[in-house]
């Protein structure tokens, strides 16, 4: 799983380590405020994610990996710190702005699918793509293309209440995958799913990590943690480890 | 692509709503009722005015009517016959005539009972005798033949001019120009046939102080020659002899600004000479401007019903969006997290409310046009739609969605996308 350079990196690519970096965080700190006390729920953080990485973020509940999520995608910000996405400070941008990011740059998945159940399957794929400011042409093909790439095939006319789990999923990682966004993350993206569907889908996030999609997932079950290159583990608003898998 | 767009966010609309049928078609009832209602109220608001305006005006708006009225009688019931001598006389007309600077025609119309027969068909209308100035004065029309002339009267010709309905009647099959018809007990050359007073084919009602269709008209003189000043009515056991100068005396005034000042004066003169109040005045220009009064207020009344009821509909509206948006606080927190920005969650719940209220609206628009007709056909009212109650009905219904709707769409956009996300 080492040669994901020819997959993605501009011609003069360096080694893997010095790869652009997609999404960086630097001493960012989130503080709620409770009446009068506060709470740390990211106390201290720096690291960089580059781009054809495939982490996975784990920690008990409390330890601020949703906090981390919510941040990464942008639908957060941090109290203090920096975050940059692809090399731009998210602090300088309005709200408008840092929606035409999140639609460019990020692929959400979420644990409970969150499709939109008046929508079809295509229309749910294509649901980022109209939030741009131009959605440009042939989205349909391009929307049939990633829905066979994930494995949806034939079901593309159907609601999301006549799939199963795993196929609402597929939905979901093909919604995400849209925009060609430069981020995937995935919270908790197996959570609700079975034994064999969530190897289905793991092997889904395999493939994308082959082909050069920087991915992030958010769990706290080991064996998902342990299908990504690298693993950080929060504790009390820090990194506590980070380890590398292969 | 804008029209793109704009398409995809109705349909998305549409099929949100559809989800809820059952809560959009109840939401869409009400603002259905309140437009259909303003539509129905002004059709037929505006059609009660307008009969009664055109029947005011067909008295003529610059005149003053002086009518004789019939004192009170002392009740010596006793005598077999009576005679009461009232009214109007010709020293009041001469007085008019010569007085006042504003009057531009005085017109003398004595009202005879007599019986008026050609061939085996005979009618008992109005007879009015009067003088050629009455058709300029009432601004009454010739349909055929002529009106009196004063040569009519100067020489006390034995001719007479047919109200239309008079001339269908007594003449169905041909013109009665120079035919000779009987009126009491001698014969007139019908000379002329008068237009109705409204439109051929229409209903006629009479408006206060308008007397029923229908007359036949006279020269003044020739009416005095024939029929005298005494009038005899028989009734049960007794016989009640009439003696009236005149029934009625027309005073064209030449512009309306002086009417309600001639009005005064012609009361403040008969007043002294007429100390029983035998006579009426009638001003068609007082009774105009209190039917524009009474149509201001009803307007008043339309307009405050009509916004109470778009209200009820409207705050109906902003209830069920206001729910909706909480039921899909989730679905607002994904399409955050997707890319969507503050406009476009706006835009999805305004176009939510403007279907439901322009689908009310629309439907409440047809309805509203079809109340009126139900209304004409089961009373002889005529309501009037005039274009501009469907087009303010559905300008009102937009507005109302937009108004009602853009707090819950503005409320759905501020959400915090971490919040809407987490919420179940």
């Amino acid at each position: 799983m080492d040669d994901t350079s020819t997959a993605v990196a501009a011609p003069a690519a360096p080694a893997a380590s010095e790869k652009r970096a997609v999404a960086e965080l630097r001493n960012v700190a989130r503080v709620y405020r409770m009446g009068d006390n506060e709470v740390r729920a990211l106390d201290d953080v720096s690291c960089k994610f580059r781009e054809g990485e495939y982490w996975a973020i784990m920690g008990s509940s409390g330890s601020g990996k949703s906090t981390m999520l919510n941040l990464l995608g942008c639908i957060d910000r941090p109290t203090g710190g920096e975050y940059f996405v692809s090399g731009t400070p998210v602090s300088s941008l309005d709200d408008d702005a840092l929606s035409e990011l999140r639609g460019k740059h990020i692929g959400f998945i979420f644990q409970s699918f969150n499709l939109i159940p008046q929508l079809n399957v295509l229309e749910n794929i294509l649901v980022p793509r109209f939030y741009l400011d131009d959605p440009g042409s042939g989205l349909e093909e391009k929307a049939r293309g990633i829905a066979e790439r994930v494995g949806l095939g034939s079901r593309i006319d159907h609601k999301p209440r006549e799939l199963s789990g795993g196929q609402q999923q597929r939905v979901a990682i093909a919604r995400a995958l849209i925009n060609d966004p430069s981020l995937l993350l995935a919270d908790e993206a197996t959570g609700n799913l079975d034994t064999q569907t969530t190897e289905e889908i793991l092997q889904l996030f395999d493939e994308l990590h082959r082909d050069g999609m920087t991915i992030l997932l958010v769990t706290h079950e080991d064996e998902v943690g342990s299908r990504a290159e690298q693993v950080m583990r929060l504790k009390d608003g820090n990194i506590e480890s980070i380890t590398r898998n292969r | 692509m804008i029209k793109n767009s704009f398409l995809r966010t109705f349909s998305l609309g549409v099929k949100s709503l559809l989800l809820h049928k059952l809560r959009s078609g109840l939401t869409t009832l009400g603002m259905l009722f309140g437009v259909s209602s303003v539509v129905a109220m002004l059709a037929i608001g505006e059609g009660a005015s307008k009969e009664a305006q055109e029947q005011i005006k067909r008295l003529g708006s610059n005149n003053i009517i002086l009518r004789s009225v019939k004192p009170l009688e002392e009740s010596n019931s006793n005598q077999t016959t009576r005679v009461s001598v009232y009214g109007l006389t010709d020293a009041d007309f001469d007085r008019i005539e010569e007085t006042y600077p504003w009057v531009k025609d005085v017109v003398p119309v004595r009202v005879l009972q007599q019986e008026v027969r050609f061939g085996e068909r005979a009618i008992n209308p109005r007879v009015l005798a009067t003088t050629d100035t009455y058709q300029e004065v009432t601004g009454r029309e010739v349909l055929e033949g002529r009106f009196l002339t004063n040569l009519d009267v100067e020489t006390v010709a034995n001719v007479c001019v047919l109200g239309y309905e008079i001339a269908r009647y007594l003449f169905p099959f041909k013109s009665p120009l120079n035919e000779r018809i009987k009126i009491g007990a001698d014969y007139f050359t019908v000379v002329g046939v008068m237009l109705p007073r409204v439109p051929i084919g229409e209903a006629n009602q009479a408006a206060p102080g308008e007397e029923v269709t229908g007359e036949v008209i006279l020269p003044m003189t020739t009416g005095r020659k024939w029929f005298g000043d005494m009038q005899v009515k028989i009734r049960a056991g007794s016989r009640d002899m009439e003696q009236v100068d005149l029934h009625e005396i027309i005073v064209g005034v030449d512009r309306s600004e002086n009417v309600p000042a001639a009005a005064a004066a012609a009361r403040e003169m008969l007043d002294r000479t007429h100390r029983d109040r035998d006579y009426e005045i009638i001003v068609p220009l007082e009774l105009l401007l209190r039917e524009q009064e009474t149509k201001r207020i009803f307007k008043i009344v339309l307009a405050s019903i009509a916004g109470i009821s778009l209200l009820v509909g409207g705050i109906g509206i902003m209830n069920v969006m206001l729910a909706t948006v909480t039921e899909r606080t989730r679905e607002i927190g994904v399409r955050r997290a997707l890319g969507a920005k503050k406009k476009h969650i706006v835009m999805q719940f305004l176009v939510e409310t403007v279907v439901l209220s322009v689908g009310g609206g629309v439907l409440g628009i047809a309805l509203g046009l079809a109340i009126p007709e139900v209304v004409a056909y089961y009373t002889d009212m005529a309501p009037v739609v005039t274009p501009a109650a469907p087009i303010l009905a559905f300008a009102i219904s937009v507005g109302t969605g937009l108004l009602f709707g853009m707090y819950p769409a503005w409320r759905a956009a501020n959400m915090d996308p971490v919040e809407a996300l987490r919420h179940e």
